[in-house]
């Protein structure tokens, strides 16, 4: 078995057993699959990308294709124990709404996103005067599918003006989890857990 | 192989029935015309139920009995494909209202020793997928592994899942919609439309006579095709380019080449369809909403199913367009259905799901190994 992205990783093992969860943006449906496997959770999915749905589908997985700036909207209230969305809020055309509408359809909601304040995309920007392309942005600024980038400040004062509080919050280099400290610096990733 | 004569090729059964028709009536007696392929196993557990479409027939694998062409599905259906006679047993249906040897307006009413035809009752959908029940009864298939269908046949697929939601372990709908739109309701008018027109139709009670309304159905037939394939299809394969010959006519012979190729279409049709069952099926796809009789709220027509579903819809399919099967999927997502859905792309419209399509056998196939079939 592949490891999980340590993000997902993060995220599988503070959702309980048999909890009712939706991914999205669950590409080809490794999160689903290990919650499965791992927890017995069925969980469902929705991918923008029709070949990472047909990936899933094969899995055995339940994923629609969809995108989550217009389709979260046929989610009923609550219907999931956790929404999450994974690697995907930077990408969308209102991460506002779209995050409004993970509040909505899950009691809670896991996000986690690249830090676009982490030292070294800082340095590349100061000092290259360029765009930065790293590890875990690797696409130029032209081809970028990360449109709204963000940083763990800027999230955490967006969450509190918003009116959802954070439940837990877990900071990434790398594979490894680091502390909350000096966070907006130094990390890579940020996994937040928040609650209406 | 088995000895049952209920499955094999070409099989042929009258059950008494009744059939307890939406418009009220209770049919009966109802004749069966259906094929098999595999074998049942042990448990029971490996039937599957593939639903045809408007003008097709229970000939998915193997040949038809009258244009002698080979099954209209066999880029699904036979060993190493997704559907595996090898694996599965694979159930087909000629629909009811059809004129492929199930019960319609073609055959005989035992009553009157007479065709009919438009004495045959109006059927609907549902009562298409409870006739198959009844047929399925008689063959001892419990439970569905899975119900498969593009177009009709997926509509079928998502009334048997909404009928019986305990005998449907999975269901794969495919270009297809919970609903006749205007615009879909339309089209088969101008179908029906011709064919009442031609005055050998004759209200229908043509089967004696010489002359059949083959140019009403004809018609009706070359209208449907055109609402079968996208402009892009159209344009590639015909563009403006002219039917054996140099230059046009100035006269009303098939000058370009998309119109000789539908008066192909539409006579070669003539030969293997009954008009008045064109008319009943229409009528019958045209009352399709199975979000009626659930007060209008589709959800509530999959409430607490345990079906797992797969749907697909074509980019360039603007008979029954990716939102339509959206529909479907916010429906199920709202009643908590296990449910996937993709859109794959394809120049080829509507039909694209009767076609080679790679990416849709991937996912069929894997849908179907997911559920340990």
């Amino acid at each position: 078995m592949i490891a999980l992205r340590p993000d997902l990783a993060a995220i599988a093992a503070h959702i309980p057993v048999g909890a009712r969860v939706l991914d999205v943006g669950c590409g080809d449906g490794a999160l689903m699959a290990a919650l499965r496997d791992q927890k017995g959770i069925d969980a469902r999915g929705m991918e923008l990308d029709a070949t990472n749905v047909a990936d899933a589908v094969t899995r055995g997985l339940a994923v629609v294709q969809g995108d989550a700036d217009t389709d979260l909207a046929d989610y009923p209230d609550d219907s999931f124990d956790y929404a999450i969305l994974s690697q995907t809020l930077q990408t969308t055309r209102r991460p506002d709404l779209v995050l409004d509408q993970l509040l909505r359809i899950g009691k809670q909601a896991f996000v986690s996103f690249p830090n676009f304040a982490q030292w070294k995309i800082r340095f590349a920007h100061m000092f290259g005067g360029r765009m930065p392309v790293t590890r875990q942005l690797p696409h130029r600024w032209y081809d970028t599918p990360n449109i709204h980038h963000v940083t763990i400040d800027d999230f955490k004062s967006f969450v509190k003006e918003r009116g959802y509080t954070i439940e837990g919050e877990w900071y990434l280099t790398g594979e490894k989890q680091r502390g909350a400290a000096m966070a907006n610096l130094l990390a890579e990733h940020a996994v937040f857990l928040l609650k209406r | 192989m088995s000895e049952d004569g209920r499955f094999g090729l070409d099989r042929r059964t009258k059950l008494l029935g009744p059939v307890r028709l939406d418009s009220g009536v209770q049919f009966a007696p109802v004749e069966f015309a259906y094929e098999t392929y595999g074998e049942l196993n042990a448990d029971k557990s490996n039937a599957i139920l593939i639903c045809h479409a408007l003008t097709m027939d229970q000939y998915v694998a193997s040949k038809h009995p009258i244009t002698g062409k080979p099954g209209w599905w066999l880029s699904m259906v036979g060993p190493g494909k997704p559907i595996d006679p090898t694996r599965h047993c694979v159930i087909c249906i000629n629909v009811m209202g059809s004129c492929l040897g199930s019960s319609g307006p073609a055959s005989f009413d035992p009553g009157t020793g007479q065709p009919y035809a438009m004495d045959f009752p109006v059927i609907t959908i549902a009562d298409m997928v409870r006739a198959q029940a009844i047929l399925l009864d008689h063959l001892g298939i419990e439970r569905l592994a899975c119900v498969i269908g593009g177009s009709m046949g997926g509509m079928q697929a998502l009334t048997w899942a909404s009928l019986f939601p305990d005998r449907v372990q999975s269901a794969i709908v495919i270009a297809s919609t919970a609903r006749h739109s205007a615009q879909n309701i339309a089209f088969h008018e101008v179908g029906r439309q011709a064919i009442m027109a031609d005055p050998n139709w004759q209200g229908g009670n043509y089967y004696g006579s010489v002359e059949q309304p083959d140019a009403g159905l004809a018609v009706a037939r070359m209208a449907a095709h055109i609402t079968y394939m996208s402009e892009e299809g159209l344009t590639q394969k015909f563009g403006r380019q002219l039917q054996d010959r140099e230059s046009k006519t100035f006269g009303f012979d098939a000058d370009f080449q998309i119109e000789s190729y539908l008066r192909h279409q539409g006579l070669s049709f003539v030969e293997r369809f009954d008009a008045n069952s064109y008319l009943y099926i229409t009528r019958a796809m045209d009352y399709y909403d199975l979000a009626e009789d659930h007060g209008g709220v589709l959800a509530k027509a999959f409430q607490g199913t345990r079906t797992r579903f797969c749907l697909i819809s074509f980019d360039s399919d603007w008979l029954y367009p990716t939102i339509e099967s959206k529909r479907v999927v916010q429906a199920l997502n709202a009643a908590g259905a296990a449910a996937s859905f993709v859109e794959l792309s394809s120049p080829f419209g509507h039909d694209a799901f009767l076609l080679d399509a790679p990416e849709m056998n991937r996912i069929i196939d894997g849908f179907l190994k997911a559920g340990a079939l």
